[in-house]
């Protein structure tokens, strides 16, 4: 942990109370419920970015891992209902449990997929979700295709109603994401997977242990996307298959962290608190559909026109190094030029076989 | 205890007729990931496209919904023109076809279903013709004629295919462009028009494919969903970019999937490709005849 992790730390948790104190003194309870899904967002866009954008491996199975974290706490409720008292497991201990399910289930998957090329492991991540549909919907103790009832107490100690108790939650939560993707970013984790998105193959033969960065990648983000969906069933009250395994999550995800910047932490949170608090309005304002349709037309400009996002935007129009090491300091920057350096010097260039068009016939 | 033998050759009968329909869905996925290496996981919201448009047709005008499916080819393969063209401006030729080559196709595939919604709802269409309703029956053996025929249509343009593939001289081209750009240079031949073509005429098979769907069931925008799974699944344990390992495949995985869903009920079939594909990509990720 570097020395300038504990005042980040400090000033995020400081932030995040202010916002707290702030809905507090506005006292309407909307801003809680549409704050506790920005916040929702800020998590899973984070989580998604640790694997897709430091690594560059895409992960189309948020709502897998979300929904999985989402019905391990149904789960749970369905076990302590008949009991004499209800709700005796406290939430941040769900947090916890769907938090080590998606995890576990996380590196599984890339266990399974991640030898082989990138392409594999976003097709099974895409079929990810869909699986775990038809799980839920074949198993009736969490409500199966008729889905599940939550009922959530109407209020909670000093805080007041319960709502407000879970946007407290998902805050800290989204703080701990945003810390935990800083750190990465700036530890030699995080130089590892950024040789693995600049080039695998390369990064292999100087020395890389690619597949267990990758797995410690897809088991960290999983987890993150797992510990946001835990609390979910207590916001919405009634949880059903198809909407919770929806693309609307992976969308969402996606299009946060690609429109904010992939290469830094920065990214997903400038892209969520934007396009969210988007979403927000269109949703009010106009209808749901609508704001997906944009979301996903929003997602198809930002990759063609500014494929670096906004940070990518920021960083032509201040006109100073690569995109790639935006929001870092110089001191990283060398630090990753070493590690390229030695990779490039180690891995001859004919190894590489996607170089289709400047390689030789074998 | 009866097992039920008739029950068994049902399913398996029921399971080759899907299967066959199932290689007409994947071989569009086969040529743009098999062979072109272009993730295109839009391709079912590109077939539900095609299952509208002939519901839209055949609604209005009462023509044969496979008809109206060929009719539209040109637009179909135009349209994948077009895209191809983006997505090589875009990201192939700036070497980003990955991360953000996959999410363009992500983002495409939610476009197009979102809009559905907004234009259709979420009601379930269906189509009209002469061959949706009578059953053959052989013994104890029914083949509904409503899987039969986009089965045979199926076969027929996978055979069409796979001769245009291998005797003409595009057809050669683009299996060309997949192993050595540079060599295909040298024969005074643009890889990237070639690639144009092929990834046309892979969009153009959504066409067929989403006709062939709206036909066997009735059909809601998110019904793609489940083919995404399905039909990489297909592609992949067919072995990448081989057309006669697509058809194995697909027969393959709709006879586990009948029998899935004979024994242990409908609800589980989704998960079975699924199962498949991971198998697969465990075990032997060449596929059953696959080349690499």
């Amino acid at each position: 942990m570097s020395v300038r992790s504990i005042p980040f730390l400090l000033v995020t948790l400081a932030i995040g109370a202010a916002v707290f104190a702030g809905a507090m003194l506005l006292g309407n309870d909307y801003y809680f419920f549409a704050g506790y899904v920005v916040a929702q967002y800020i998590v899973l866009s984070s989580a998604w970015n640790i694997l897709g954008g430091y690594c560059g491996y895409v992960n189309f199975g948020t709502a897998g891992f979300f929904g999985l974290g989402a019905y391990s706490t149904v789960a749970v409720y369905q076990l302590v209902e008949g009991n004499e008292f209800p709700h005796v497991v406290p939430i941040p201990l769900l947090i916890l449990l769907g938090g080590l399910i998606s995890g576990v289930v996380g590196f599984g998957m890339g266990y399974l997929t991640l030898r082989l090329r990138g392409a594999f492991f976003a097709i099974a991540t895409l079929a990810l979700a869909v699986v775990l549909e038809t799980l839920v919907v074949n198993w009736d103790f969490v409500g199966g295709s008729r889905g599940a009832y939550i009922v959530r107490p109407e209020t909670i100690g000093p805080i007041g109603s319960y709502v407000r108790y879970l946007f407290l939650l998902m805050l800290v939560l989204a703080v701990a994401a945003l810390n935990v993707a800083r750190l990465i970013e700036r530890s030699r984790l995080g130089y590892g997977f950024a040789t693995i998105r600049d080039d695998e193959l390369a990064a292999e033969a100087a020395g890389v242990p690619t597949l267990r960065l990758k797995l410690v990648a897809t088991t960290i983000s999983g987890a993150l996307m797992g510990m946001a969906g835990a609390p979910f069933p207590y916001y919405i009250g009634y949880l059903q298959p198809s909407s919770t395994f929806g693309f609307d999550y992976a969308v969402n995800a996606i299009a946060m962290s690609l429109i904010g910047g992939t290469s830094s932490w920065v990214g997903p949170l400038i892209g969520t608190l934007l396009l969210g608090s988007l979403q927000q309005l269109i949703t009010v304002t106009i209808s749901s559909a609508v704001n997906l349709l944009l979301v996903g037309a929003l997602l198809v400009v930002f990759v063609i026109v500014a494929p670096n996002g906004i940070l990518g935007l920021v960083h032509k129009y201040l006109q100073r190094k690569p995109d790639e090491f935006v929001g870092r300091r110089r001191i990283d920057l060398d630090a990753a030029a070493a590690a390229a350096a030695t990779a490039a010097t180690a891995a001859p260039p004919a190894a590489k076989p996607g170089s289709a068009p400047g390689s030789p016939p074998p | 205890m009866i097992f039920s033998f008739d029950l068994l050759v049902n399913a398996i009968v029921s399971g080759i007729l899907i299967g066959g329909f199932y290689a007409a869905v994947t071989c569009g996925v086969s040529l743009s990931f098999g062979i072109l290496d272009i993730v295109n996981i839009a391709q079912p919201a590109f077939i539900i496209l095609g299952s509208y448009i002939a519901y839209t047709l055949n609604a209005s005008f009462g023509l044969d919904p496979i008809l109206i499916s060929i009719i539209v080819l040109p637009a179909f393969y135009l349209l994948g023109a077009v895209i191809y063209q983006i997505y090589y401006l875009a990201f192939e030729r700036r070497g980003q076809e990955s991360l953000r080559g996959l999410a363009f196709f992500f983002g495409l595939l939610f476009i197009t279903e979102v809009t559905l919604v907004l234009y259709f709802g979420v009601d379930y269409r269906y189509v009209q013709a002469a061959y949706i309703g009578p059953t053959w029956h052989f013994g104890w053996v029914d083949v509904p004629l409503r899987i039969l025929v986009p089965c045979l249509v199926s076969l027929l343009l996978i055979a069409v295919l796979q001769l245009v593939l291998t005797r003409s001289f595009i057809g050669r081209a683009i299996m060309a462009v997949a192993q050595d750009q540079l060599a295909l240079r040298l024969m005074a031949v643009n890889p990237v028009r070639i690639k144009r073509i092929a990834f046309g005429i892979s969009i153009a098979t959504a066409s067929l494919a989403g006709a062939f769907l709206i036909v066997i069931q009735p059909v809601e925008p998110s019904v793609g969903r489940e083919y995404i799974g399905r039909v990489f699944a297909i592609c992949v344990l067919g072995g990448m970019g081989s057309l006669p390992g697509t058809v194995i495949a697909a027969m393959l995985i709709g006879i586990v999937e009948s029998l899935t869903a004979t024994f242990y009920g409908p609800s589980w079939a989704p998960a079975v490709s699924f199962g498949i594909l991971l198998l697969t990509l465990a075990v032997r990720p060449a596929g059953l005849l696959g080349r690499r």
